[in-house]
């Protein structure tokens, strides 16, 4: 760790806050646990528990004005770029006051106001979008950029290869930000792949390519930023991959018979949230005492969501037919 | 006899197959020790091996490709897809090579597959995981369409899939997996293209497809307390339809309302009603073809506004009543 965390500048984001925003997506994604497994919410989620620095610190190196496309597993994507918890369990729960009026649930959710361009259903369906909303930067002179997330398992999407050649060819402002977990649903990395770094494909599309410790936020927070720089000066996209893991199974219904315990529990020892806790103790940014409050609040938060969403109407039959076409 | 589900009786007719014939052997994503999203396959790679039951990466184009490669050089493959949804991205290699190419060559090849593809709405999984798509795939010459109403179907009607020299489309529907009935053991072809009279009846031909089948039935039930006798069809297969069926019902009770879930704008129901309207059965017809189809809206994810997408047993009573004060 080179730099000290007092010295380092993260885009004008408060240090507190990022570790703040990993332990809401935490405490956010173990209550959709819980709550699903008492039947609470209806369909089905992808828990992002254990990759909280990816989505934290990718999302830091953003200014406000750029975009993200997000994945199935987008809860974290969600709240990292700055979304409303209260709104996004409504969401969950299939009410009005939600991102998408309950109308999109767990895998639909977007922000536009935050730049959020949505989650998405179709694994490596929003790899090309991604590339279209750079364009309009281009295009209209908006000089934001677009961080485009997705899994390992999308990089084997015909969507990724087309994507990627067509953002370099066009010399687009993109951040390919692969979120590694080792798995896409039960297919290991090891047995999907023949190449040990999925970000070794940046070289068939000519553009540079990074393998990254997704579980360490400020190696992330770095080379995103690079990234962001390069694609904001108009020199292209970049491929990044985190190497993180998923602590819980795919979905609601996984017995993860395809990997081992002691293989859960050595990524556990490498938790992205203790890791940055025992940094910002040990450079004195601030104390346990303080620290442990900070997690107190963001479970405060998460009960205000919990609460705010139960007590939120359903959408009403009338709504069903809305929204089809736009005006 | 024996009451198995609907998923076993698909896993046991693979089974039977592929103990038989080392020509068959299941291609898709998480098939393996995962068992498939909706654990149809569980256990079969303990029992065939990871040549025969093959984990492939998510590439739905690939698969559906290599599925057609295989089947045009002396393989049977069947094929999973783990949501009909994700037919999109293998669309190109269905429609634009297994459906043309016996006939582009000139009858000289054929593509013997069996396309499996869990469809429909009600797991609250939202617009792109509840889809019932299968009007897209019976309107391209070339290729079959299967729908199972029943475990007892399912089990016959795979079997004749697999035997069948052409790709068949076969829709699996994910709340009927736990579904019972009576299935005998040993192996048995259900021919394509045979409807089956699952209630018998005098006032009205209710034609139901796939999950309304179901819903037809407890709706029967419920009609006949008010002394209407609902005849109720199901074509098993939409390609080939067994019109015949059909139209003599309709002679007989000279009223037709056809049931799907699929949205009621160009589904498949629409073919059934035309082909009835241009069949000798129009001369008996007591009252307007009626067809009760999804609304046109995709799946939402909040429950209610989800169950009132698609038909229920209360939409197929009402619908019928209607039809037969109207008389
Ligand atoms: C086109 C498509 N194929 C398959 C699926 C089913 N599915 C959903 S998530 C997933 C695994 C995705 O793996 P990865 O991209 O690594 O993301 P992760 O779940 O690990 O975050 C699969 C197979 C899907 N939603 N879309
Ligand atoms: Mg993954």
């Amino acid at each position: 760790m080179s730099i000290p965390l007092a010295k380092r500048d993260w885009n004008g984001n408060d240090v507190l806050h990022l570790y703040y925003q990993m332990w809401l997506i935490r405490l956010f994604d173990e209550k959709v646990d819980e709550m699903f497994a008492k039947g609470l919410i209806h369909g089905t989620t992808h828990l992002c528990v254990g990759q909280e620095a990816t989505p934290v610190a990718a999302c830091a190196a953003l200014m406000k004005t750029d975009k993200i496309t997000s994945t199935h597993r987008g809860h974290g994507h969600c709240i990292a770029k700055g979304a409303d918890v209260s709104k996004m369990m409504a969401e969950l729960m299939g009410r009005v006051t939600g991102y998408c009026k309950g109308k999109g649930g767990s895998m639909h959710i977007a922000d536009l106001e935050e730049g959020n361009l949505g989650a998405n259903g179709i694994v490596g369906g929003g790899i090309p979008i991604a590339v279209g909303a750079a364009l309009t930067s281009n295009m209209m002179k908006e000089n934001y950029v677009v961080l485009c997330f997705f899994g390992d398992g999308a990089t084997n999407e015909g969507s990724f290869h087309e994507a990627l050649n067509l953002a370099a060819i066009w010399d687009l402002p993109v951040i390919f930000f692969c979120e590694n977990n080792q798995y896409g649903m039960s297919g290991s990395v090891k047995e999907m792949f023949r190449i040990q770094d999925i970000a070794d494909r940046a070289v068939a599309y000519g553009m540079p390519g990074h393998v990254v410790d997704g579980n360490d936020l400020e190696a992330v927070y770095d080379v995103v930023a690079c990234a962001v720089a390069r694609a904001r000066s108009g020199a292209g996209p970049s491929l990044i991959e985190a190497k993180t893991y998923r602590w819980k199974g795919h979905s609601k219904s996984d017995g993860r018979k395809y990997r081992t315990r002691e293989e859960e529990t050595a990524w556990k020892a490498k938790d992205p949230i203790a890791r940055f806790k025992s940094r910002l103790i040990d450079e004195g940014i601030a104390t346990e005492e303080q620290l442990n409050d900070i997690q107190a609040r963001a479970k405060m938060e998460i009960e205000r969501a919990v609460s705010f969403a139960e007590n939120s109407p359903y959408p009403t039959l009338e709504m069903l037919e809305e929204d089809v076409y736009a005006h | 006899m024996r009451e198995i589900t609907y998923q076993e009786a698909i896993r046991e007719a693979m089974s039977q197959v592929m103990r038989e014939d080392e020509r068959v052997f299941i291609l898709g994503e998480d098939i393996g020790v995962y068992g498939g999203a909706f654990g149809v396959t569980r256990g079969m790679i303990e029992e065939f091996g990871p040549e025969r039951v093959r984990n492939t990466p998510i590439s739905e184009a690939a698969i559906a490709g290599a599925a057609i490669g295989a089947a045009l050089t002396g393989m049977r493959p069947i094929m999973e897809l783990q949501f009909s949804d994700f037919v999109t991205i293998a669309m190109d290699q269905l429609v634009n090579q297994a459906a043309k190419i016996r006939y582009m060559y000139g009858g000289k090849a054929s593509v013997p597959m069996v396309v499996r593809a869990p469809g429909g709405s009600g797991t609250g999984a939202a617009a792109q995981h509840s889809q019932s798509l299968e009007a897209w795939l019976a309107h391209v010459p070339g290729l079959k369409v299967v729908q199972p109403a029943n475990a007892y179907d399912a089990k016959g009607l795979l079997k004749a899939a697999i035997d069948d020299n052409n790709p068949v489309i076969f829709y699996e529907h994910k709340l009927l997996y736990s579904t019972k009935a009576d299935v005998p053991e040993e192996l048995y072809s259900i021919p394509l293209g045979q409807a089956d009279i699952k209630r018998a009846g005098s006032d009205v031909t209710l034609v139901s497809t796939g999950i309304m089948v179901q819903k037809s039935l407890t709706a029967a039930d419920l009609l006949a307390k008010d002394g209407i006798q609902v005849e109720i069809i199901d074509p098993r297969t939409l390609v080939p339809l067994d019109i015949k069926t059909i139209v003599s019902s309709v002679k007989r009770t000279g009223r037709c309302a056809v049931v799907y879930e699929a949205v009621k704008r160009g589904g498949y129901g629409a073919e059934i009603a035309s082909l009835v309207a241009e069949s000798e059965a129009f001369d008996f017809l007591d009252a307007p073809i009626i067809r009760l189809g999804g609304k046109e809206v995709p799946i939402p994810q909040s429950p209610e506004l989800e169950r009132h997408a698609v038909p229920q047993v209360e939409d197929i009573v009402e619908a019928i009543r209607n039809m037969m004060q109207k008389a």
